[in-house]
C-alpha cells in the first residue's frame, strides 16, 4: 500500500518534469481549463440561459461533445481486439495508449453531462431513485462509469506491474480486457438507443443510428491515436513501429467507408420516401423555410471525410503527411457530423413544426474548449507518466541503477537507452 | 509550472520545495480567480441542508411533507411577502381526468394560455407557457403547416382554424419512462407530475416529448409580488427554482378540488371541456361517446388524454343546406366536417 502511494506521488512529480514544448503544452491546456472552469462558473450563476439553449432546441454543444467522445472511448476496442483477440504483436505496445484514451475521453464524456444539468448539486439523486431500467440514460450512467472503471483498472494493473518490475497475472486483467471489448461496443449502443428510442423525434427513430455511431467511431478513434504517435515519435525518441500504424491506417480506412456508406443509407432513406419524417434532415442538408444555420457545417463535415477518405485509399494516404492530414480531417468532420450534426437537427422543427435555430453563446463554447483542454491534460499527463513505467526507467527499485538515471539528466535529453525511452519530453496536439 | 521537482522524493531539495510551494499557491490562486464568479450566487438560492436533504415526493412521510410544504410558504413569504396557501391534494378515486377541445369552436385568442400563466406562477421574464396556440391553414393536420407566431388584428382568421397544445398527459407517457431519476410519473388520476425538487435538469423528457410540452427553467422564473398566485400546490404550481423542467398539470390544484382548470375558465367561446371521463354522466364522457373526436399525433402510440373534436351541426349522414355551408362566415374548421 505504501509502495502503492509512492507510486502515485512519483507519477505526480514526473508529470510535471518536461522541456519546454511540455510545459507550455501543460501551461495552455491548464489555463484554457481554468478559463472553462470559470465560464462553467457563470453558467452555475446563470443557468443554463448562459448557453443558446432553449426549449425548442433543448439539447446542444454540451451533448453533441459528449456523443462523439463516447465514441472516442469506444474506439479503444479497435487497439484490444486484434492484440487480444489475432494476436497481433505490432499493436501491442500501444494498445494502453488506446486504454489511457479511453480514461480520458470517458472523464470529459462525464464532464459534458455535468455541465449539461440544470441542477449538478442534485446528482446524488441518481443514486437515491435510479429509474433502472427503463431510461436509456440510466443505462447510459451505468454503461460509462463501468467502462471507466473497467480501463482505469486495466491500465492501472498493467503500469503498477511495470513499475513492480512483475509480471502481470493474467487472471487480473484479461477477463477484464474481454469484458471491456463488449463494454465499449455497448457504450456505444447505448448512447445511441438515448436518441433512437425517442418515437417522437423522427430524425432519430432511425435503427442505423447505433452502426453508424460505431463506425464513425472506430474511424475517429484510432485516427487520433495515430496523430499522437506521430507527434509522440517526432518529439520524443519513443519509436512507433511501422507496421503498427499500418494496421491502424486499415483500420480507419475501412471504419471511414462504412461510416459513408451508412450516412448514404440514411441519406437515401430520408429523401427518396419523401415522407415528413425527412424534414429535419432536409433542414440539415438544405436548409428549411430560410433557415439554413446546419447546411454549411454538414456539407464541409462531407466533404472533410470524403476528401480523408480519398487521400486514404490512394498512395498519398502511406505517406506520414498524408496520413495525418486525413486523420484530422476525418476527426473534425467526424466530430461535426456527430455532434452539431446529429442533435441539433433532431429538434429541429419542434415537435409542433415551430423552426427555431441554435447557436451556441460564447460562454458555452468557453466551458466545451474548458472540458477538452483538462481532458487532453489528463491524456497528456496519463502518457507522460506511463511512457517511463513502461520503459523500466521508472520503477519501484530503489538502488541507484545505471539505468535509472537522474531526472536531471532525464530532462537534459540524455540516455536513449531502451526503445521505449523519451527524452523526458512529449507533446501533442 | 516551471519549476521541475525531482523524480524521486529523496532528491528533493530545498529549491525544489520552493518552487512546487510556488507552483502550487499559483494554482491555487489561480483556481480560485477562476471560481470567482460563484460569489455572485444569491444565497437564498442555494439548497438549505433540510431541503438538500429532502426525500423523493412518493418517499416522503405524512410530516415530512407538512416539513416541505412549510419550507414552501417560507421561501415565497420571504421572496415576495405573500402568504401563500400551499397544499397536497391527493388524486380521488374512480377518477381519469381527461380533456376535450372543441376545434370547431377555438379562435386562436390565447386568452388560455395568459390565464395558465397567471394560474401557475409561471416566470414572466423570462417568459415560459404551457400552451401553444398553432394557427393551422384549412386542409391539413400536419403541425410542421402551423403558424406558432401568429399576430392579427382579430381572430379568428377566415382561412385558418387553431390547434391549442398542452400537455396530452398520455396514459403510455415517454417523459416518465426516460426520466434517469424517476422525478416525474404519472398519478392515478391520470396526471403526470413532477417533483421540482427532485428533478437534476437532464431534459431527456424534454426531448423525448412528441407534443413540446415540456418547458425549462432556463433561467431564475422572474415573477413580480402582485402576480403571485397565492393558492399553490407541490405537485403543480408553487414557484419553480431555476434549472428544473415543469409542464401542465390539468391545474391539479383546482381540478383535484373539483373546479375547473384556468385555461377552461378563460375560454371565452367555451371550447375546452374538461372532466372524469369514468363517470359516464361527465360531459367528457358524452364528448368521447358522440363527437367526431381525434388525437394529434396518434401515431407516436402515447395514448394521450387530450382529445379534439368538431361539432357535428347536422345529423350524421344529412347533408347540410348549400347556402348555410358557403354564405355565412363559418367558424374556423366547420367545413371540414
Amino acid at each position: 500500500m505504501r509502495e502503492y502511494l509512492r507510486f502515485l506521488s512519483r507519477c505526480f512529480r514526473v508529470s510535471f518534469v518536461g522541456d519546454w514544448r511540455y510545459q507550455a503544452w501543460m501551461a495552455g491546456l491548464t489555463t484554457v481549463a481554468l478559463v472553462g472552469l470559470n465560464a462553467y462558473a457563470k453558467q452555475l450563476v446563470w443557468g443554463l440561459g448562459a448557453t443558446g439553449m432553449t426549449d425548442e432546441v433543448s439539447w446542444g454543444l454540451y451533448i453533441g461533445n459528449f456523443t462523439f467522445l463516447v465514441g472516442m472511448a469506444a474506439a479503444a476496442v479497435m487497439l484490444v481486439i486484434p492484440v487480444y483477440v489475432y494476436k497481433n504483436r505490432e499493436l501491442s505496445d500501444l494498445v494502453i495508449f488506446g486504454e489511457l484514451l479511453a480514461v480520458a475521453a470517458i472523464f470529459m464524456c462525464l464532464g459534458f453531462v455535468t455541465v449539461d444539468l440544470g441542477r449538478p448539486d442534485r446528482f446524488l439523486h441518481l443514486f437515491q431513485r435510479f429509474n433502472f431500467p427503463l431510461s436509456m440514460l440510466a443505462w447510459d450512467v451505468l454503461a460509462l462509469n463501468g467502462y471507466l472503471l473497467l480501463n482505469l483498472h486495466i491500465c492501472g494493473y498493467l503500469i503498477y506491474c511495470a513499475y513492480r518490475g512483475r509480471k502481470p497475472s493474467k487472471a487480473f486483467y484479461v477477463p477484464f480486457v474481454f469484458v471491456a471489448i463488449v463494454w465499449a461496443i455497448s457504450i456505444h449502443t447505448v448512447t445511441a438507443f438515448l436518441y433512437v428510442g425517442l418515437g417522437g423525434r423522427p430524425f432519430w427513430n432511425s435503427a442505423i443510428i447505433a452502426p453508424r455511431f460505431l463506425a464513425s467511431a472506430f474511424a475517429a478513434g484510432p485516427a487520433f491515436l495515430i496523430v499522437c504517435l506521430w507527434i509522440l515519435d517526432r518529439l520524443t525518441n519513443y519509436e512507433v513501429p511501422r507496421a503498427a500504424i499500418t494496421t491502424l491506417r486499415r483500420i480507419v480506412t475501412v471504419a471511414l467507408l462504412i461510416n459513408l456508406f451508412l450516412l448514404a443509407c440514411e441519406v437515401f432513406v430520408e429523401f427518396y420516401t419523401g415522407s415528413s419524417h425527412g424534414v429535419s434532415a432536409r433542414y440539415l442538408f438544405f436548409g428549411l423555410h430560410g433557415h439554413s444555420a446546419m447546411v454549411p457545417w454538414i456539407w464541409t463535415a462531407i466533404a472533410l471525410n470524403a476528401t480523408a477518405l480519398l487521400i486514404l485509399m490512394t498512395p498519398v494516404g502511406r505517406h506520414e503527411f498524408g496520413l495525418n492530414a486525413a486523420c484530422l480531417m476525418m476527426i473534425v468532420g467526424i466530430w461535426i457530423e456527430k455532434g452539431m450534426g446529429l442533435i441539433v437537427p433532431a429538434f429541429i422543427p419542434t415537435p409542433l413544426g415551430d423552426i427555431v435555430e441554435y447557436t451556441p453563446t460564447t460562454n458555452e463554447i468557453l466551458v466545451c474548449l474548458g472540458i477538452w483542454s483538462a481532458g487532453l491534460l489528463l491524456f497528456t499527463v496519463l502518457v507522460r507518466v506511463t511512457i517511463p513505467v513502461l520503459a523500466g526507467r521508472l520503477t519501484a527499485d530503489r538502488s541507484p541503477a545505471p539505468r535509472h538515471p537522474s531526472p536531471r539528466r532525464l530532462a537534459a535529453g540524455e540516455e536513449p537507452e531502451s526503445r521505449l525511452q523519451p527524452r523526458a519530453r512529449m507533446s501533442r496536439t | 509550472m516551471s519549476s521541475t521537482p525531482p523524480e524521486d522524493p529523496q532528491d528533493l531539495s530545498r529549491r525544489g520545495f520552493l518552487q512546487a510551494s510556488a507552483a502550487a499557491v499559483g494554482g491555487a490562486s489561480a483556481l480560485a480567480a477562476a471560481l470567482s464568479p460563484l460569489r455572485e450566487l444569491d444565497p437564498d438560492d442555494l439548497p438549505s441542508i433540510e431541503s438538500f436533504f429532502q426525500k423523493h415526493y412518493r418517499e416522503m412521510t405524512a410530516e415530512e411533507r407538512e416539513a416541505a410544504l412549510e419550507r414552501i410558504r417560507e421561501s415565497v413569504a420571504k421572496r415576495w411577502e405573500v402568504e401563500a396557501e400551499v397544499s397536497d391534494p391527493s388524486p380521488r378515486d374512480g377518477v381519469e381526468f381527461v380533456y376535450a377541445l372543441n376545434v370547431s369552436r377555438c379562435i386562436g385568442c390565447r386568452k388560455c394560455v395568459h390565464a395558465c400563466v397567471e394560474e401557475n406562477n409561471q416566470s414572466r421574464e423570462p417568459e415560459l407557457q404551457y400552451i401553444r396556440v398553432l394557427e393551422m391553414p384549412r386542409g391539413t393536420l400536419d403541425v410542421e403547416k402551423s403558424d406558432h407566431h401568429y399576430e392579427r388584428e382579430e381572430v379568428p382568421d377566415r382561412g385558418h382554424f387553431y390547434l391549442p397544445v398542452q400537455c396530452h398527459q398520455c396514459a403510455d407517457p415517454p417523459c416518465v419512462k426516460v426520466c434517469p431519476v424517476e422525478a416525474t410519473w404519472q398519478e392515478p388520476d391520470g396526471i403526470t407530475v413532477i417533483d421540482y425538487d427532485w428533478c437534476i435538469g437532464c431534459r431527456y423528457c424534454e426531448a423525448a416529448c412528441p407534443y413540446w410540452a415540456r418547458r425549462f427553467n432556463y433561467s431564475k422564473p422572474g415573477i413580480d409580488r402582485e402576480e403571485v398566485n397565492p393558492d399553490m400546490a407541490y405537485l403543480s404550481n408553487r414557484p419553480r427554482p431555476v434549472g428544473v423542467v415543469e409542464k401542465c398539470t390539468f391545474c391539479l390544484h383546482r381540478t383535484r378540488e373539483g373546479r375547473m382548470p384556468a385555461c377552461l375558465e378563460a375560454c371565452p367561446v367555451g371550447a375546452r371541456k374538461f372532466g372524469n371521463v369514468l363517470d359516464p354522466q361527465s360531459e367528457v364522457s358524452w364528448i368521447l361517446r358522440t363527437k367526431r373526436v381525434f388525437v394529434l399525433k396518434e401515431d407516436v402510440g402515447t395514448l394521450p388524454r387530450f382529445f379534439y373534436y368538431f361539432d357535428e351541426r347536422y345529423p350524421r349522414g344529412g347533408a347540410a343546406p348549400f347556402e348555410e355551408k358557403t354564405g355565412r362566415d363559418a367558424p374556423a374548421g366547420e367545413e371540414r366536417r
